[in-house]
């Protein structure tokens, strides 16, 4: 680096100093968790030597133990998809509670429009509308569902930027407004019975291929365009934002927006996968969903985080899921130690933030 | 490029009652730079504010550029090419140096994308090295974050805006107010790089020392009205302090004050 050539007080960039990638921190952090588990499975009594990540079978010559991952993957995939909205909505600087509920509301309707006229050879028995709304092509319930997303996430967005109410207050206004919705739909029978087609959206490994898709495109997003930038540098200093001539109002409407699509196609994938929809999906998906980013390093006051922490935070939250299963930890006591996890890592977030403030 | 870059015919502003700003002439040329001084409320930055389109004026009329002006927003004033550099920093503390220059005016590939449209940072880093190199600010790397960056730095940076854009008039409210002694002395070295390259300034300041360091030509306020039009080599501290706190008034503003 250049010296500066004035007596002008300009610093030295010097390398030790620069701040170090926050996703290596989980990517760390992820690893000693697995390193934390496998331990335990070598030394509690009552595992019987067993391992967690790694296949101790003796016909199989894997090294892994994919059942185990493949399950870790699958099951943070659905609330993935949701977390990469929610990644935005907190970058920007607010917070998004109604996308559990819009799960639930979304899969509802869309299944509505999924359904097949035939099961077992008999009629339909959870028909929600009539013959003209069976057997769709697979399309329109996934336009459905996008739009509904869109709806909501417009109203959400709106709310927030031209009533300024906070957008903690709109979510959960939201949130109550979308469980209604969802138990209203049929009086809170569910819908089942979808077809072919629509079964195959999040069959198998299909959402952790949807979850792994849309975090490379909403990555790519976050990084490389406008949208992207202009959604840090609100969550940074909305005002310095406004100042620069963004549209900061019309920028919000877009992130809720986008984010609402997404909680609405996780809900078509949820739907599809367990083969019907009902009211109380989604419950607790909003919170896993903010966890999920919050582990991975997404700050609540907006303005820093990434897509690539977030999908960290989801493996991380997967993986302590899977590990207390595995470790036969009461599935009681898992939510108080999930808690205990989600306030650490922001404890964490919030002295790696200071510490870097005092080294100016 | 015409002679006179801004001149204003009897801009005021009345708040409500207050008059805060009144009957205020004032002609900048070219490549001069000149300082606004005067005690706090005689309507300094009210008149800043007026030129830069934060607040519209009540009456009288704004020229820029050989052009009628009428701003509606500090937006439109940017874009016709007044920059201004306001004493609350408005910088977006998690973005780097390029970014936060480039903030809402950013160089696009792919427009047809709308929002989505693709940045072209290598384009925005290397403006953003020429803009620092034409204003001799030195940030020793430019991608790191404005959180990381000491204030004279960020003072630096929000003026490099300025030289990024070639704007055609600068407009600074007190931009060393907060910095230490070194910070001062390279925002100063900024100005008068400004001063070598030709670029027209405005500086609010009330630092006498500075002043008369920096700029050729000093405006003194005092209770809405201009008192005073002095060149900087034709007068001294005990005069312009004189004009500041109202025991002496210019010839040309008699009754004024």
């Amino acid at each position: 680096m250049a010296k500066p050539t004035q007596s002008t007080g300009g610093l030295d960039f010097d390398k030790n100093k620069r701040s170090w990638p926050n996703e290596l921190n989980i990517l760390i952090a992820l690893i000693v968790i697995i390193g934390v588990f496998e331990l335990l499975g070598q030394t509690l009594p009552y595992m019987n030597e067993q391992s967690f990540l790694f296949d101790s079978r003796d016909r199989f010559d894997s090294i892994f133990n994919e059942a185990r991952l493949r399950i870790i993957i699958l099951q943070v995939s659905i609330i993935g998809i949701i977390a990469l909205g929610v990644t935005q909505v907190i970058i920007s600087g607010g917070i998004d509670l109604s996308s559990g509920p819009l799960v639930g509301a979304t899969a509802m309707i869309v299944m509505s429009f999924a359904q097949t006229e035939l099961v077992n050879g008999g009629a339909n028995p959870k028909a929600v509308f009539g013959e003209w709304a069976f057997d769709l092509p697979i399309l329109i319930p996934i336009i459905v569902g996008l739009a509904f997303g869109a709806m909501i996430g417009a109203i959400n967005g709106s709310l927030i930027a031209f009533t300024r109410i906070p957008p903690f207050i709109a979510t959960l206004g939201m949130f109550l407004i979308c469980r209604g919705i969802a138990q209203a739909w049929t009086r809170g029978k569910p819908v089942s019975f979808p077809t072919e087609g629509y079964a195959g959206l999040g069959s198998g490994m299909m959402p952790v291929y949807w979850f792994i898709g849309l975090a490379v495109v909403f990555h790519c997003v976050l990084k490389y365009t406008v949208y992207g930038k202009h959604t840090y540098a609100i969550g940074s200093n909305e005002d310095a934002a406004r100042m620069s001539g963004i549209n900061v109002q019309k920028h919000k409407v877009l992130v809720y927006m986008i984010a609402s699509m997404l909680a609405a196609f996780a809900a078509i994938i949820l739907s599809s996968k367990n083969l019907t929809a009902q009211s109380g999906m989604g419950i607790f998906y909003e919170l896993y969903a903010i966890a999920m980013a919050v582990i991975g390093g997404v700050s609540l006051t907006g303005g820093r985080g990434s897509i690539v922490g977030t999908v960290l935070g989801a493996m991380v939250f997967g993986v302590i899921q899977s590990g207390f299963t595995y470790v036969k930890l009461d599935a009681y006591f898992q939510l108080m130690a999930m808690g205990v996890i989600i306030i650490g890592a922001v404890v964490l977030d919030k002295v790696r933030q200071e510490r870097a403030a005092s080294r100016k | 490029m015409s002679e006179v870059i801004l001149e204003t015919r009897g801009l005021t502003k009345h708040y409500g009652g207050v008059h805060a700003l009144n009957d205020a002439d004032f002609v900048l040329n070219n490549g001069e730079h000149v300082a606004i001084m005067g005690d706090n409320g005689a309507g300094k930055s009210t008149f800043v504010r007026q030129i830069t389109g934060v607040e519209q004026r009540t009456n009288g009329t704004i020229t820029f550029d050989g052009q009628d002006v009428h701003f509606a927003g500090p937006i439109d004033a940017r874009e016709a090419g007044i920059e201004t550099v306001f004493q609350t920093l408005a910088l977006a503390d998690d973005l780097d140096v390029p970014d936060n220059l480039f903030l809402g005016r950013e160089i696009t590939k792919y427009d047809w994308l709308g929002p989505f449209r693709l940045l072209d940072y290598k384009a925005m880093r290397a403006a953003t090295i020429e803009g620092l190199e034409r204003t001799a600010v030195k940030i020793p790397n430019i991608r790191n974050t404005i959180q990381n960056m000491s204030g004279g730095q960020r003072q630096c940076v929000a003026i490099a805006r300025t030289a990024t854009f070639s704007s055609k008039l600068t407009i600074m409210d007190e931009p060393t107010a907060a910095l230490g002694v070194q910070e001062t002395e390279q925002v100063e070295n900024i100005i008068r790089t400004l001063k070598d390259n030709g670029e027209p300034l405005i500086l609010v300041s009330h630092n006498m020392r500075q002043v008369f360091d920096l700029v050729d030509r000093i405006v003194v306020f005092r209770r809405g009205r201009i008192v005073a039009n002095l060149n900087a080599a034709d007068t001294d501290g005990q005069d312009v302090v004189s004009y500041i706190t109202g025991a002496k008034t210019g010839i040309e503003y008699e009754g004024a004050a």
